[in-house]
């Protein structure tokens, strides 16, 4: 080595770029930008949506769904998927509505909820982990399952009446317009942040992501770290199914129908890579903020529901495509 | 040699069919190739000589029309053409045969011969029939006996090789490229492929055979290229020069020693495996290794080498046998448990099992060593910039920054980003398999200096090899194996190239 001969090594710096730049430059910036736009054009379009109490409503539209997006962008940087969260959802809610009947209260409610959803997960990630099958797949079955389980149990029917200390955690307020799930939303968003950017674990979700073999041959744990995302996955999908029955005050099998597609639209225009291997929590927070004020902007000017979808697809495709296009024009290969 | 130098001068006049002249192509930051000029005669094979990085690669893909030059001229049958796409070099007759070619698994031998230019029956259809045919006569040529029929997966890596090639044979080409091809060849294998060469020769096609390998080069070549930092330094005819001399060339400086002079001082004995098996792989491997030993692994490619290692590193599991570390039986059932030991294994498949392409270098040299730079749970970015620091210092790193991907750095680079990450680990035995295969003679040499510095340390070091002079020149002793078992045991004092030929091939010592 040139060591040896008394020369000094040649200095290599820590970074390529300054940090300046490298904010300058990331998805989330772009995704800020997109929300203060959609901001402006809200308050342009409707003289009600800068009230507080309107806004605090607003925030219903993305606080479960995004509770499930921070685990469900771990599990997608890592190279998994779950679809079945929201078949979870209606497993987990049908399970409390059940034990409702026999007079178990709100501790024990929740205890249920959390618990079929921790299970659910675990069903998924044995099949994925120790049977290595491929998620995709898994979850697309579990996802009928679980839902399916719910409508033979319920039928037509709906569980209904569930205790007013149960009705808080979906429907409560801690502060002034501050509710009891935002407050839950931002606790989860500072943890997953944690978790994913700046210890070992969420070090090592990244590197399974981006080359599972060598993540083996560093001696990650590859399937057990996959076991723990998908139980992370089940037990947000079960912490989910508590605060959207709270909300709701009742069950129905078609609770939280087709909300998987929306959990991975937000995680994916969140900047996490659908191929794995990158992401980061902050843009899953301002997807889910951007994708909540588009709703809710759409929902005051009475748009209908099926527009509101064609809106946020557009909008993902766009978000998505829009840097892409940026480096082909300057390329100037367009 | 006498003979073929005359048939070359005889020729020499010919006009080339493929000439390059004053060929430059720049990328942000990089000159790749500086004002290069390169001639293709027919019939002849020119060797294209130089370390990683030294435009070798960025000549190829100009060469068969991926990269369209910034300036300079390239001629075709002394007329000049322009390349501006992949098929433009293809009409023009070139061919290549990448280090890893793109081939289809899930497709047929055949299938994968024909991609892209299947023949076609009159209805538009693929005209199998023909296809087939066409494959087996390629297939012949080159001397592959290989079943057109076959799925592509159910090939070994050197067969998948040979397709490889009758895929490049099997449009009409005058000019081949052979850029590494006999990188993951066994012996034999190497010996067919010189024979290809030479059939492919006396046919007429210009060929450019692009090597790290001098030996080979002397053996074939007729003409030598070097490439040094983009630019062109020498060239001409290898009857004319000497391998002394064109190492010379390639580096900018003298290299009167290739291998490290070493006077290793052994300890006492670190590892002990004892009848090591396995179900397919390996059978009945045993051998101790001790403080300050590198311990050659010698044998063909399939001979189970790396089969073994990754056993020993836990990746997979073994019928039988023990590992006795340190004088205390220890049990390896995952990577993570060997690393935990001190035990740890640089893979062959650098790209797949070594490095994260996509992520940067100091994630890469930390990774096996987070619990070090992480205080419950929690990464400490300082200490992780200078865990990554030390040990990429230590290994002469050339990189623009820490936070670089591992995948924009060159082959020799990377190695010594997978070396530095198990370092930091702070191992008592380290596995290398094929630890300079692909990359450059001075990075070689760097890895050579550098695994004798550990040896000397005390450190424990495995070198797994299919290169003889890598053997020769850095084992204290050598296991030699063969389908799976141990076939000899050699002192360094009973090394010799004819014994490990001999005892990998499972030929009687002469008496």
């Amino acid at each position: 080595m040139s060591l040896a001969d008394g020369t000094r090594p040649r200095h290599v710096p820590d970074h390529l770029t300054s940090r300046g730049q490298r904010v300058i430059r990331s998805w989330e910036t772009l995704l800020v930008g997109v929300a203060v736009l959609i901001f402006l054009a809200n308050t342009w379009a409707s003289p009600y949506f800068l009230d507080p109490w309107n806004l605090s409503d607003a925030t219903f539209n993305f606080t479960e769904k995004a509770m499930i997006g921070f685990a469900m962008a771990l599990l997608i940087i890592s190279g998994e998927i779950d679809l079945s969260v929201a078949g979870i959802i209606a497993l987990a809610s049908t399970a409390m509505g059940y034990a409702l009947q026999f007079g178990v209260g709100t501790p024990g409610l929740v205890l249920i909820g959390i618990s079929v959803g921790v299970a659910c997960g675990a069903f998924n990630g044995v099949l994925v982990t120790r049977l290595g099958l491929p998620s995709i797949v898994v979850t697309i079955g579990t996802m009928s399952l679980f839902r399916g389980i719910a409508y033979i149990v319920l039928g037509d029917q709906a569980y209904n009446g569930y205790p007013s200390s149960f009705a808080f955690l979906g429907q409560g307020y801690v502060f002034w317009v501050i509710t009891f799930e935002l407050v839950v939303f931002l606790v989860l968003a500072v943890i997953y942040g944690i978790v994913l950017h700046a210890t070992n674990f969420g070090r090592q979700i990244y590197v399974i992501g981006n080359n599972p073999t060598a993540a083996l041959f560093s001696g990650v744990r590859v399937q057990r770290i996959k076991m723990i995302l998908f139980l992370l996955t089940g037990l947000m999908s079960g912490i989910a199914a508590v605060c959207l029955t709270a909300r709701l005050g009742s069950t129905r099998p078609s609770i939280a129908y087709a909300w998987e597609l929306e959990i991975v639209t937000m995680v994916v225009l969140g900047g996490v890579s659908i191929l794995g291997g990158a992401g980061s929590i902050l843009g899953v927070v301002l997807a889910a903020l951007v994708m909540g004020m588009v709703t809710f902007g759409l929902g005051l000017l009475n748009v209908p529901g099926i527009v509101m979808s064609i809106f946020i697809g557009g909008l993902l495709i766009g978000v998505i495509a829009l840097p892409r296009l940026i480096t082909l024009i300057r390329k100037g290969q367009i | 040699m006498q003979l073929q130098s005359n048939a070359v001068t005889s020729d020499a006049q010919a006009v080339p069919v493929l000439e390059l002249r004053g060929i430059s192509k720049g990328f942000p930051g990089v000159k790749a190739l500086d004002d290069v000029s390169l001639s293709l005669y027919p019939g002849q094979v020119t060797a294209l000589i130089g370390e990683n990085g030294a435009g070798k690669s960025t000549l190829v893909k100009v060469l068969t029309g991926i990269y369209r030059p910034d300036g300079g001229t390239i001629m075709v049958d002394g007329a000049e053409t322009r390349f501006q796409t992949a098929t433009d070099a293809s009409d023009a007759g070139v061919t290549a045969i990448h280090q890893e070619t793109v081939l289809f698994d899930e497709l047929s031998v055949a299938e994968n011969i024909f991609l892209g230019h299947a023949p076609r029956s009159r209805f538009g259809l693929m005209d199998w029939p023909r296809m087939r045919r066409d494959s087996r006569r390629i297939l012949d040529r080159i001397g592959a006996r290989i079943d057109p029929d076959v799925m592509l997966r159910d090939l070994g890596i050197a067969s998948k090789h040979l397709v490889a090639i009758a895929r490049a044979l099997s449009v009409d080409a005058r000019v081949v490229v052979m850029d590494e091809p006999t990188a993951s060849l066994s012996q034999t294998e190497i010996e067919e492929l010189y024979e290809l060469v030479e059939r492919l020769k006396a046919e007429g096609k210009a060929i450019l055979f692009i090597s790290h390998k001098f030996d080979e080069v002397f053996r074939i070549a007729d003409r030598y290229t070097v490439f040094r930092d983009g630019q062109m330094v020498g060239a001409g005819l290898l009857a004319d020069t000497s391998e002394d001399k064109l190492v010379e060339l390639m580096v900018g400086r003298a290299m009167d020693q290739i291998f490290p002079d070493r006077t290793p001082e052994l300890g006492d004995e670190v590892l002990r495996v004892d009848g090591y098996c396995h179900p397919t792989e390996f059978d009945d491997i045993g051998f101790g290794l001790r403080r300050g030993e590198i311990l050659g692994f010698y044998g063909l490619v399939g001979a189970g080498r790396s089969e073994f290692m990754q056993a020993l590193f836990g990746v997979t599991t073994p019928s039988a046998g023990t590992i006795t570390l340190d004088g205390e039986r220890i049990a390896v059932g995952s990577p993570a448990d060997a690393i935990r030991k001190g035990i740890v294994y640089v893979p062959e498949d650098r790209g797949k099992q070594g490095a994260i392409t996509a992520l940067p270098i100091f994630q890469n040299v930390t990774l096996p060593s987070l619990g070090r730079i992480s205080s419950r749970g929690f990464l400490q970015m300082a200490e992780e910039f200078r865990l990554a620091r030390k040990y990429t210092e230590r290994l002469d790193l050339r990189a623009a920054a820490l936070d670089q991907n591992v995948g924009n750095l060159s082959g020799g680079n990377q190695q010594k980003v997978v070396i530095a990450k198990w370092l930091a680990t702070m191992p008592k035995v380290i596995i290398l398999d094929e630890p300079t295969k692909g990359i450059d003679v001075g990075s070689k040499a760097a890895v050579h200096e550098f695994m004798a510095e550990l040896a000397a340390e005390g450190l424990s070091v495995i070198m797994v090899s299919s290169e003889i002079p890598e053997i020769l020149g850095m084992s204290d002793r050598v296991i030699v194996m063969r389908e799976g078992r141990i076939a000899a045991r050699l002192d360094r004092a009973e090394l010799s190239p004819e014994r490990l030929v001999r005892a990998a091939a499972g030929i009687e010592e002469a008496a």
